[in-house]
């Protein structure tokens, strides 16, 4: 009935023992991360925690939200308003006019009175609101490698619609630099002493040093068929132009303050300063405002109410929540792991 | 009549021209026509033509057919990147990238091309490269099945081993024992002298009977190597098809040496082995190679992989939506606000420095075409805010999803010691699918079984053998032991005075301790004489073994018992060379329990030797002698039959006296045993039950002695009916053999166990306990189904078992639609009982069986069918072809909605495996089919219980949380854009440098989300497998809501909002630094941006629950990462920095202004959030909160009675699964110690020192 089979039997019965030195090779390796045995801490929020949470951002807080708010009363400032006072009453576009015209007398004087001892350096700022420094049109319209580098004076590719005038190319050009804003102000106390304003080093370092170069010189500036803001002595380099440096560095939001200069002596407390300013720039068209700004700074900077209070109630409310959640726990704890909240015994059978 | 059938087909027809439109895909329509021949055979459809022998004429038209090579792969070379991009931008989400990526290349990209195409190229190169990869795996696979070795006939009767790719149709092979067909062959001989050969079908229809092939008898001839020097033939046949059972041909063979074909043979199904089945039983066949490659039937059987997508990628493609709904609105806001300002001449010459009339014109920016330019600004709107959908989220996930297949593919505890293999993860899409499976279908031979059959237990004369305490028993007993532990926990728990309660437990504990230690010893016991080492037989009992047996009571009927077991067969001996000393043989048969039968049979001393065409020869056991051969004539042998149940054979022993002895399923035989033959029925049945309880197939034995006369006129009818010919002649012959098999004396039963793996029933019932459902799709038939059944716990003796099945086949339209309406009542009726006394402690099955199931899954009732099936613990569908498997897959998913995962082994189970949610392989055996059609494949079934509950419950967390984290995290970012674009006039400029926008997702969070996704672990694995509990979480799944997923957005959308207003009103106008600078775009941006680092960084910190020094480094170390970044940056010189020049070490990191802006930011922003998780924890918990309280919470485990309880009954309470039964055994045992120990109390009551204590204890129990 069979014939010769043990020749192939035979390889049947030989196939098993083929596999079984491969056998060891193909066991996964041992390796706490390929088991997933990573020593691990596994943190469980318990009432503990969480009060104890909430207290350290209390206990943190409030100490930072009393220090800024102490640091922002010691700061003074002094906020002035001058754009509709320093114009002949009149409709938006008489206002435009009267600004818009060279001859007319642009001067004018403003009194503050400080109402708190200001220690030096006050800085002086002048804000402006409303206008868009941070319009995509507007930031993008400047060379800085023309800033930089005499020898780029014609890069002015990316500075439209400012790049050149009368067939020349403008340093600097684009439309920042070209509205660069020129009110000027002068300050006396009520001595009539002056008080000399310090415009050096009202820029940060960093473009004094190496985006403005000291080489480079204003050239064929305002010289189009529209002006903008203000002019700039093509005498002096832009590394030393502070107040292009300063209007360059373009603001973050529609209502922003710029560095005018220091004033670098205190003035008591009473005092009544003078401010004679010439009220050149033209916000009136888009109706934004004009404000002339003195204030002191601390270590956090100007004046600040904001962040100190903020520190004081994410504290307060910290320690709100920490002394709900220890009633909570004192009157209706839940025991860590109580069985009785799985859902197998809440609603057993139902699953 | 839309009935079943007509449905069926629809559906199939449907199967059917997607087939086609593959081939059309995979340009096979190229594939030269065949040739016509019209003398011949040829009528189209049937028209190729093998030159056997002469396989060199293939090689030239127009007999050049396809190869033996076939591929699985999606792609080749050269198409694999126009394919595989073509799949990459099916995704929408990538086609707005590439939008975005093109958009991004003209003037309107608010930030560098760089940023938007580096991303893209990324991920669509990450998704070509896991494609090309796992394409490659298919590819290796493929190589190793195309360089299998088969041996082929190269001229002058020489045999070489050559590669199966190499063989070309015409080719004689010779295939040796348990080898597969390289391709489909005619048979020409095989090793037996009348040309038969056993084949193994498993790989094609799942069925492991043998079938039996038998060649032509003018081809017999041809059985040597040398013999086919001369062969030559030609075979015209049908063209390649996919139907399995069907083949229509003829053989033109040349008789003589002479050149001509003279004679011409009609060639069948029966000559025809098909490619991937098995020749088993059979030394070697020869055969000539008809199809090859993708022409064979089982090739053209295979469907094309569809590429499965898991429902969570699914939902976040609704999320994607909505975020780019959320794009759209925030874009159309900004450019209507751009218009807004644009619009009017007015309104441009009022913004004088920005010059808007100048002739030289922005496009973004024209007053005189504000529509234009509002739709400028809208494209570059999309673009910049492009942010909120994170094409960096498909590039985590793609990276995720492959380190989590790793972790799967390296889980030490997925490795299968005996096949050395481990879980492989095929394809990474569907990791997180494994978390939510509720519908399990699986398969059962090579699944669940081993396909292995082992004697068990038998109960002859009524008295058991073989027989110890069943493992429900034992393991009721032990946990008994810890019910009672627990119990005392809960008494301690009461009022009740501690030593009341002590006193009670020890009473109830001693008895329950001594019974363990019995059972403990039975356990030492088998360890030590179990494992008899004989394959196939596991039975021990002193009392038959060893030939123990005669010195029994009633030996005749000993030995009558095995020699029904040793005669009545069809099987054969062969030679087993292991054992050759022990004189022991190896049997063949045609069914695996015949082949335990004799190996029984030998144990017990009855060896069967040697069959002749017309004797049986049997070394028996002589109760007076020691050993004698005994040759039985076979007069008569009776066979099996699926509607007889029985078989039966008549033989005359030496001394002339003639036996019926007949074998059968218990109620047949029972029918048929004589008046006096049933002096054991009694015991025997209640055998019978518990046998079937355990799961062990039972076979009951009779015999029955013949006068001669009685035989010879029996003999007459049988051979008359035998000789008739014509339709009616099957059901003469039984009708006659009904006539013999008649008085019986019955002598017992044998119990056969078809072996379960390793672990399965602990696999199903932790399965079960996790609230998955379990269904059994097997091509076996009904019986063994259900025993199988019983023997994985997946049915239980107490349950109400439904049974749906057919009497006869469909033959008429009528016929159908009356059976029809029967299976309709029937389901009806069961499901009335079910609504009716639904109970809890009411469990049901049901038990379905394939043509019943055809019926049932017609259309009109499928439904009722479904909803049935739906309600019962377990559900059995018996005889079920492949193709209806993959058709109760689609039902069940599509009518249930649940996610289904399908397991199986066989060929048989890959139109299921492909239609499931998930599709796992079974690896163990050889077939590789159901493994290269699986998204996972496993060595062992027990493997899905760790693959489920820890790693699917893992993966689902883990996905559902980094989705979500992304989500949150862009919308914060991009949110952020926003909101300054409303500060800047709706211009579009951007607050932040272009390279902080790359750096956002690429460096500086992806590392922590990406250590999410592949460590996060609520818990650890012991305790995912002690609370399988957990994983409904994800079933429900409660993790990916929309609920949650709105919850994040929200969180998102507040989280920008502090962010972005608090910095603003905190920096601006008032000077941030001592020296009174005051700050500009970039200082805010800086700032803004810091504070989003910080946030999202700390927010994951906040999410993830598990921290090892590998999220810490990535978490701090990405903070840390960029203030160094932004150290380098600053450092650069001014050319490459811009505005970012010196900027932290000049400007921010000076200012203790923005310090405490970050550290104020960062609370707030994370505040909501923790507040959130604070209440939730507290008043809302989850199981895995409580758990891992539970769990890692305590210093010292105070309670381990808790925790242990609490592990019972996070139990889904479930009919199914081991444990369900040893509850329901508990119970039981329970009572009966109840009752004993109200005997005791009785008697112990009349001692009045006892008194008290026992009034006590009445009292507790109560």
């Amino acid at each position: 009935m069979n014939a010769n089979a043990p020749s192939s039997s035979s390889g049947g019965a030989g196939s098993p023992d083929v596999n079984a030195p491969r056998r060891n090779s193909k066991r996964p390796k041992y390796s706490r991360f390929t088991q997933q045995e990573l020593p691990a801490c596994k943190p469980i929020l318990t009432p503990k925690w969480v009060i104890s949470a909430f207290m350290l951002v209390t206990v943190v807080f409030i100490p930072i939200g009393l220090v800024s708010l102490f640091a922002s009363r010691d700061v003074v400032e002094i906020v002035d308003r001058y754009d509709n006072a320093c114009i002949p009453p009149g409709t938006k576009s008489q206002k435009v006019q009267h600004i818009q015209d060279a001859r007319s007398n642009k001067t004018c004087v403003r009194s503050l009175t400080v109402t708190k001892r200001m220690k030096q350096p006050i800085y002086v700022y002048y804000q402006l609101d409303n206008y868009y420094q941070n319009h995509r049109r507007y930031v993008k319209s400047r060379s800085d490698q023309q800033l930089r580098n005499r020898g780029d004076e014609n890069d002015t590719s990316s500075c439209d619609p400012e790049n050149e005038a009368n067939g020349m190319s403008i340093v600097p050009c684009g439309l920042i630099a070209w509205s660069l804003f020129n009110d000027t102000f002068s300050f006396s106390t009520r001595n009539n002493s002056q008080l000399n304003v310090n415009k050096r080093e009202i820029s940060w370092k960093s473009d004094r040093d190496e985006k403005f170069g000291s080489d480079v010189f204003p050239k064929n500036f305002q010289n189009g068929s529209l002006i903008g803001g203000g002019r700039l002595n093509e005498s002096i380099p832009l590394s030393q132009q502070e107040d292009l440096i300063v209007w360059m560095r373009t603001a973050a939001l529609p209502t922003f303050r710029k560095l005018y200069g220091k004033i670098e002596v205190d003035i008591e407390e009473g005092e009544t300063i003078n401010v004679v300013l010439e009220n050149r720039y033209n916000t009136y068209s888009f109706s934004g405002k004009k404000k002339l700004v003195l204030s002191t700074t601390s270590w956090l900077g100007g004046k600040n109410n904001f962040i100190g209070i903020a520190y004081l109630s994410v504290g307060g409310l910290c320690f709100l929540l920490a002394s709900t959640f220890t009633i909570i726990y004192l009157v209706k704890p839940r025991h860590l792991g109580d069985p009785t909240y799985l859902s197998w015994n809440r609603n057993p059978g139902g699953h | 009549m839309p009935t079943k059938k007509s449905s069926s087909t629809n559906s199939f027809k449907k199967k059917r021209s997607k087939v086609k439109w593959s081939n059309l895909y995979t340009f096979s329509c190229f594939r030269p026509p065949p040739q016509l021949n019209p003398s011949e055979f040829g009528q189209p459809g049937f028209t190729r033509v093998v030159f056997c022998n002469d396989s060199v004429k293939h090689k030239t038209k127009p007999y050049k057919y396809y190869g033996n090579n076939v591929t699985t792969t999606k792609y080749n070379v050269i198409t694999f990147l126009p394919k595989s991009l073509f799949e990459q931008f099916r995704r929408v989400a990538n086609l707005y990238f590439l939008l975005v990526a093109v958009l991004s290349v003209t003037s309107l990209a608010p930030f560098t091309p760089l940023s938007l195409i580096a991303p893209l190229v990324f991920v669509v190169g990450i998704s070509m490269l896991k494609e090309g990869v796992e394409d490659w795996h298919r590819f290796v696979q493929d190589l190793e099945v195309n360089s299998r070795i088969v041996k082929v006939h190269i001229g002058n009767g020489v045999f070489v081993d050559r590669t199966w790719k190499l063989l070309r149709v015409g080719d004689v092979v010779k295939v040796n024992k348990n080898e597969y067909f390289p391709g489909d062959l005619l048979l020409l001989s095989s090793s037996y002298e009348d040309g038969v050969c056993y084949v193994e079908t498993m790989n094609l229809d799942g069925e492991t009977n043998l079938k039996i092939k038998r060649c032509l008898e003018c081809t017999l001839g041809f059985d040597e190597d040398l013999k086919f020097d001369k062969f030559k033939g030609v075979v015209r046949c049908e063209d390649p098809n996919s139907s399995l059972y069907t083949f229509v041909g003829n053989l033109e063979l040349n008789d003589d040496d002479e050149d001509q074909l003279d004679s011409s043979y009609p060639l069948s199904p029966s000559q025809f082995l098909l490619r991937d089945s098995k020749l088993q039983n059979t030394d070697y066949v020869y055969g000539v190679v008809i199809f090859t490659g993708s022409d064979t039937k089982v090739v053209r059987n295979s469907m094309k992989s569809p590429s499965k997508r898991s429902r969570i990628e699914r939902k976040m493609d609704q999320v994607i939506y909505v975020l780019f709904f959320m794009l759209l609105l925030i874009s159309l806001i900004a450019s209507v606000g751009s218009v807004q300002y644009t619009d009017q001449d007015q309104t441009a010459k009022q913004w004088w420095y920005l010059e808007l009339m100048k002739e030289k014109i922005d496009v973004s920016f024209d007053p005189n075409k504000p529509l234009a330019s509002g739709f400028y600004q809208f494209l570059r709107a999309l673009i910049l805010y492009g942010y909120l959908i994170p094409i960096s989220l498909y590039v985590s996930i793609e990276v995720v999803k492959f380190l989590q297949a790793m972790l799967i593919n390296n889980d030490r505890h997925l490795f299968d010691e005996m096949s050395g293999k481990s879980v492989e993860a095929r394809t990474s899409n569907l990791n997180e699918e494994l978390g939510q499976v509720e519908m399990i279908l699986t398969d059962k031979t090579g699944t669940l079984t081993c396909n292995q059959m082992e004697f068990r237990k038998c109960s002859i004369e009524g008295i058991s053998y073989g027989g110890d305490a069943n493992e429900i028993v034992r393991a009721a007993s032990q946990r008994m032991n810890i019910d009672i532990e627990s119990y005392r926990f809960n008494l301690d728990g009461d009022d009740s005075t501690p030593r009341d309660s002590v006193e009670m437990v020890e009473i109830s504990s001693d008895q329950v301790n001594e019974s363990r230690n019995r059972i403990l010893d039975g356990e030492y016991d088998m360890k030590n004489v179990g494992g008899t080492g004989i394959k196939g037989f596991n039975f021990r009992d002193k009392r038959l073994m060893n030939k123990m047996w005669v010195h029994g009571s009633n030996v005749w009927d000993m030995m009558m018992f095995f020699r029904v077991m040793a005669l009545c067969h069809t099987g054969i001996p062969v030679e087993n060379e292991e054992q050759l000393g022990s004189h022991k043989l190896k049997y063949e048969a045609e069914s695996p329990e015949e082949v335990t039968f004799l190996i029984a049979a030998q144990e017990f001393g009855f060896q069967f030797c040697r069959r002749t065409q017309s004797s049986v020869f049997v070394k028996e056991i002589d109760p007076s002698a020691s050993e004698v051969e005994r040759e039985y004539k076979l007069l008569n042998l009776l066979e099996f039959s699926s509607s007889r149940k029985r078989m039966s054979v008549i033989v005359r022993d030496e001394y002339g006296q003639i036996f019926l002895l007949c074998k059968g399923a218990d109620n047949i035989i029972f029918d048929r045993l004589g008046d006096g033959g049933r002096t054991y029925q009694h015991a025997t049945t209640m055998h019978l039950a518990n046998y079937a309880e355990d799961g062990l197939r039972t076979m009951v034995f009779a015999y029955k002695k013949i006068e001669d006369f009685e035989y010879e006129e029996w003999n007459s009818s049988f051979s008359k009916a035998k000789a008739t010919i014509g339709p009616e002649r099957d059901e003469l012959l039984e009708n006659v053999s009904e006539n013999i098999e008649k008085d019986l004396v019955l002598l017992g039963a044998v119990a056969v166990d078809d072996k379960l793996q390793d672990g399965v029933a602990e696999c199903i019932d932790k399965l079960a306990q996790a609230g998955l459902k379990i269904w059994l799709l097997t091509g076996d038939k009904k019986e063994t189904a259900v025993n199988i059944g019983f023997a994985c716990s997946l049915l239980r003796h107490d349950m109400h078992l439904f049974h749906l099945s057919l009497s006869r086949d469909a033959e008429s339209k009528n016929q159908i639609k009356a059976m029809k309406d029967d299976i309709l009542n029937q389901i009806e009726a069961s499901y009335q009982v079910i609504t009716n006394e639904k109970t809890k402690d009411d469990p049901f099955a049901v038990v379905v069986d394939g043509k019943a199931l055809e019926i049932a899954l017609s259309n009109d009732i499928r439904d009722e069918f479904l909803q049935l099936a739906v309600n019962c613990a377990s559900v059995i569908c018996c005889r079920v072809s492949p193709k209806q498997k993959a058709l109760i897959t689609r039902l069940v998913k599509r009518y249930t909605g649940k996610m289904t995962l399908a397991i199986g082994d066989g060929a048989n189970d890959v139109g299921m495996i492909q239609e499931a949610d998930i599709g796992i392989g079974i690896s163990g055996m050889e077939g590789m089919q159901a493994v290269m059609a699986s998204d996972f494949s496993m060595p062992q079934f027990r493997f899905l219980e760790r693959l489920l509950i820890v790693h699917g419950h893992w993966c689902y967390k883990r996905i559902s949380k980094m989705i979500l984290y992304f989500v949150y995290k862009n919308i914060v970012f991009g949110l952020t854009l926003f909101y300054y674009e409303i500060y800047s006039r709706f211009s579009g400029d951007v607050l932040y440098d272009g390279w902080y926008m790359v750096m956002f997702n690429l460096f500086l969070t992806s590392l922590p989300v990406i250590s999410l996704g592949v460590l996060e672990q609520d818990v650890s694995s012991d305790v995912c497998l002690q609370f399988p509990a957990l994983y409904q979480q994800g079933q429900k799944g409660i993790f990916f809501s929309w609920k949650r997923i709105i919850g994040w957005m929200g969180n998102g959308i507040l989280t920008s909002l502090v962010i972005s207003i608090l910095n603003v009103y905190i920096l601006s106008p008032s000077a941030f630094r001592e020296g009174g600078q005051v700050v500009d775009i970039a200082h805010l941006g800086v700032i803004t941006y810091t504070t989003i680092v910080w946030t999202v960084n700390c927010q994951i910190a906040l999410i993830i629950t598990h921290f090892t020094w590998i999220q810490h480094i990535f978490i701090w170390g990405s903070i840390f990462s960029w203030y160094i970044f932004l150290l380098f940056y600053g450092a650069l010189p001014p050319a490459y920095s811009n505005r970012e020049y010196k900027l932290l070490v000049e400007a921010v990191g000076p200012a203790p202004m923005c310090w405490i802006v970050v550290l104020l930011v960062v609370v707030i922003s994370l505040l909501p959030y923790f507040i959130y998780m604070v209440i939730q924890r507290t008043f809302y918990p989850m199981d895995d909160h409580i758990i891992q309280e539970m769990k890692y919470g305590r210093k010292v485990v105070v309670d381990d009675e808790m925790w242990l309880r609490e592990k019972q009954s996070s139990r889904k309470p479930t009919h199914i699964g081991f444990s369900a039964r040893v509850d329901a055994k508990i119970l039981y045992l329970k009572d009966q110690l109840h009752k004993k120990r109200m005997f005791i109390i009785k008697s112990i009551t009349n001692s009045p020192i006892r008194r008290s204590i026992t009034i006590n204890t009445l009292e507790n129990r109560d």
